[in-house]
């Protein structure tokens, strides 16, 4: 009895642990096929490790990463934010056209304006979807329209440009250390911090309880519309701040700034790993399956392959990733089934 | 001048009212007779706000073109009825599909992305010399293997239809891209295109408005008076028992997504017509409008709830409101204020009383059951109760004292 007992623990120990190391695994996966991808482009195109093509394919995974991280919160929780690309473009014009109406105003107010604009944003989509027991799917369909009208109402024909920005502000997206741009490093510790959050707080646990069973949620005690209220808060929040970034990345402000955006993240945070109807899942894993988008888009132009095959490629990804996800589930409940009739008699 | 339009106006709110009115209520009694068995106090009430639902948006589209009215001489005239239906037919045709699907509570994000696919089809095809009919049944086969596509997906492999059709959605867009490039075919003979310039004759409306609303009845008749399509309300309210009553789930979500592929390519041919362009990115963003359209009919997100009635009505809002506000010159792009507000207020407003009374039942909840509360939280007044009944298991109960 003994012998077989410990026969087993070194296979996986108890099915808690099996289940996460399963999902560690995932996480691993999609870092191994990043690292594949970019083995094979850098063998037919050397340049692509220059490091001018890093800095750019970072750069624009950065804002993704960002953005997958509030995205993660409130899709971990069956929830979804379909908004943050208009959040996005309404802080970036925000923001940046504050440059040309207060003269002299200082970079942290700036940020300070941008992401508020989030925050209020959030709110409106958590209060909405919290206390009025609304999907969020729904909610943040229409906030994503009337957001993005308000953008293009306060916008009119005009545009910020690069010239008015002032050179400290547009430094933020090219400065870098070895390649790697400082915004970048400081976006990965925002991430860093919030996997890390999501994972060991008991708000960011409660979370995944959320997703994985709302009605054992309530039923334990967890205060389901106010964890739900704050993820779609942080999300937009992070959406305001990733605007600020995006026009100083960018520069040239109009009303299309973050259009679309939104598929992209929740392409990112399912290829990433966070399973869409909530409960699994890491910020980490939402953040590398951004850089992963983000490296195919540059390494398709690298190889000399039509741009146009970018969109074909994230959707087929995205696909094989919750193809792939199904049938991990599903082995997984075989394994497990079977390990506990194996521990019963 | 003056006089055309006020009798315009007169028949527009009188014309919808003897038209519009009946299927609300008529509808009830049909939709109740087929399963008289099943029939519950529960799904009359379902029926009854579903029925008052469809009253409010008769009102709200009443209103739309009152108001549409006031503020432009030339909102209430045919060649602007015309132009309306010319404008969003495409788009309401995609709603119908798209209203069956989420009936069963699924969704299918990848219509415009088939439209578009459609559309650079038959742009590409086009291009190389084939005749005109044969590229139109290839481009509405090719519609049907890409809804097949999703409908495997989300069937035979189990995978949630919203993260495949955002999926599919893109890789759809993505081959149109990679079929047509940066190409733009335009040199379509006059004998199509006439389609976006001509109303249909003796009717004034444009060819896709009236193939929407012949498919509206169609779809309408199907959902509501055929076994297969109150079978789709079942699987909506609740699949598991769907499955155990023997409907076939998987098939018929299967032709529902097949159904949707041929009618949304359908509809790409139309738009590829009317603005006698093939471009990769034609109908981009359309899906959003769509599933809008949707939800504000009155069709759950969540399944088992909806009525064709009420898509219909908010069609013909949505396009009557986006016109009104092109004639009075709001900015175009910024009209997206309207159409989210109203999709907010369209989920808003439903649960208003659901959202008092459970205010109310949580103060009633706070004022009266706090004793309850009391036994079932502390561990002290559970355990000893526990041990003293279950005298056997006193051993083990030890560790807890």
């Amino acid at each position: 009895m003994s012998s077989q007992d410990a026969a087993l623990v070194p296979a996986g120990g108890s099915p808690q642990r099996l289940v996460d190391m399963v999902f560690r695994l995932r996480e691993y996966g999609i870092i191994v096929v990043l690292i594949i991808f970019i083995a094979v482009t850098t063998s037919i195109q050397p340049r692509f490790l220059g490091e001018q093509n890093i800095k750019f394919v970072l750069l624009n995974a950065t804002i993704y990463a960002l953005l997958a991280l509030g995205e993660t919160m409130v899709v971990v929780s069956r929830q979804m934010d379909l908004s943050v690309g208009s959040v996005l473009g309404l802080s970036a014009y925000v923001s940046s056209n504050l440059f040309g109406q207060v003269h002299g105003i200082p970079i942290p107010v700036v940020f300070l304006v941008g992401i508020g604009i989030g925050f209020v944003c959030g709110v409106v989509n958590g209060a909405i979807t919290a206390f009025a027991r609304v999907p969020g799917l729904v909610v943040t369909l229409a906030t994503l329209y009337i957001i993005r009208g308000v953008d293009i109402s306060i916008i009119g024909g005009g545009e910020v440009v690069a010239s008015s920005l002032p050179a400290h502000f547009s430094a933020i997206g090219s400065d870098s250390v070895v390649g790697v741009p400082y915004v970048t490093i400081c976006v990965a510790i925002v991430i860093a911090i919030g996997t890390y959050s999501l994972r060991s707080f008991r708000a960011g646990r409660e979370l995944y309880a959320i997703g994985s069973n709302p009605e054992a949620a309530r039923l334990v005690g967890i205060p389901i519309a106010r964890r739900v209220f704050s993820a779609y808060v942080i999300s937009g929040a992070i959406a305001g701040l990733a605007g600020v970034i995006w026009a100083s990345f960018y520069g040239t402000v109009d009303s299309t700034a973050g259009t679309g955006y939104e598929l992209t993240v929740v392409t990112a945070v399912v290829v990433g790993g966070v399973a869409i109807f909530g409960g699994s899942g890491s910020a980490a894993g939402a953040a590398f399956g951004a850089l992963l988008l983000s490296t195919i888009a540059t390494a398709l132009y690298a190889l000399g392959v039509s741009p146009f095959w970018d969109p074909a490629f994230d959707g087929l990804l995205l696909v094989l990733a919750i193809t792939l996800d199904r049938g991990i589930a599903l082995r997984l409940a075989a394994v497990m089934r079977k390990r506990t009739f194996r521990h019963e008699p | 001048m003056n006089p055309e339009p006020v009798i315009a106006v007169d028949v527009s709110t009188v014309a919808p009212t003897s038209s519009g009115e009946p299927p609300a209520p008529s509808s009830t009694p049909g939709v109740g007779e087929p399963q008289p068995v099943n029939a519950g106090s529960g799904r009359f009430a379902g029926i009854r706000g579903l029925a008052r639902w469809e009253v409010a948006l008769f009102a709200t589209f009443v209103v739309v073109f009152i108001v549409g009215r006031v503020l432009s001489p030339q909102f209430l005239t045919n060649y602007n009825f015309f132009n309306m239906g010319l404008s969003n037919g495409e788009l309401a045709i995609m709603a119908l599909p798209m209203t069956l699907i989420v009936v069963t509570g699924e969704i299918d994000l990848s219509v415009s992305s088939t439209l578009g696919l459609g559309s650079s089809l038959l742009g590409l095809l086009w291009m190389h010399g084939w005749p005109m009919p044969a590229i139109i049944v290839v481009v509405l086969i090719c519609g049907a293997f890409l809804g097949a596509f999703n409908g495997f997906l989300v069937t035979r492999v189990g995978l949630p239809s919203i993260a495949v059709t955002i999926g599919t959605m893109l890789l759809y867009a993505g081959i149109a891209e990679i079929l047509l490039g940066s190409n733009i075919v335009s040199n379509f003979p006059s004998t199509y295109t006439n389609l976006g310039v001509y109303g249909v004759p003796g009717i004034g409306l444009s060819y896709s408005t009236v193939i929407f609303f012949v498919l509206a009845v169609i779809f309408g008749v199907v959902l509501h008076f055929t076994p297969f399509g109150r079978s789709l309300f079942a699987m909506g309210a609740n699949q598991e028992a769907a499955i155990f009553s023997g409907l076939r789930v998987k098939r018929t979500k299967m032709i529902l997504y097949i159904v949707s592929g041929i009618v949304c390519s359908g509809a790409g041919i139309l738009y590829t017509f009317r603005l006698s362009t093939a471009e990769y990115d034609n109908g981009t963003g359309l899906v959003l409008s769509v599933v809008a359209i949707v939800l504000l009919g009155g069709v759950s997100i969540f399944g088992g709830k909806g009525s064709m009635v009420g898509v219909v009505f908010a069609v013909l809002i949505y396009s009557g409101l986006l016109d009104a506000l092109l004639l009075t010159g709001f900015p175009q792009q910024a009209s997206g204020i309207v159409i989210g507000g109203l999709l907010l207020l369209s989920v808003l407003v439903p649960s208003v009383p659901e959202f008092r009374a459970r205010i109310r039942a949580g103060r009633h909840r706070l004022r009266q059951q706090v004793p309850e509360a009391v036994i079932v939280h502390s561990g002290s007044a559970v355990r000893p109760l526990e041990t003293s009944n279950i005298s056997t298991r006193s051993g083990q109960g030890g560790p807890s004292i």
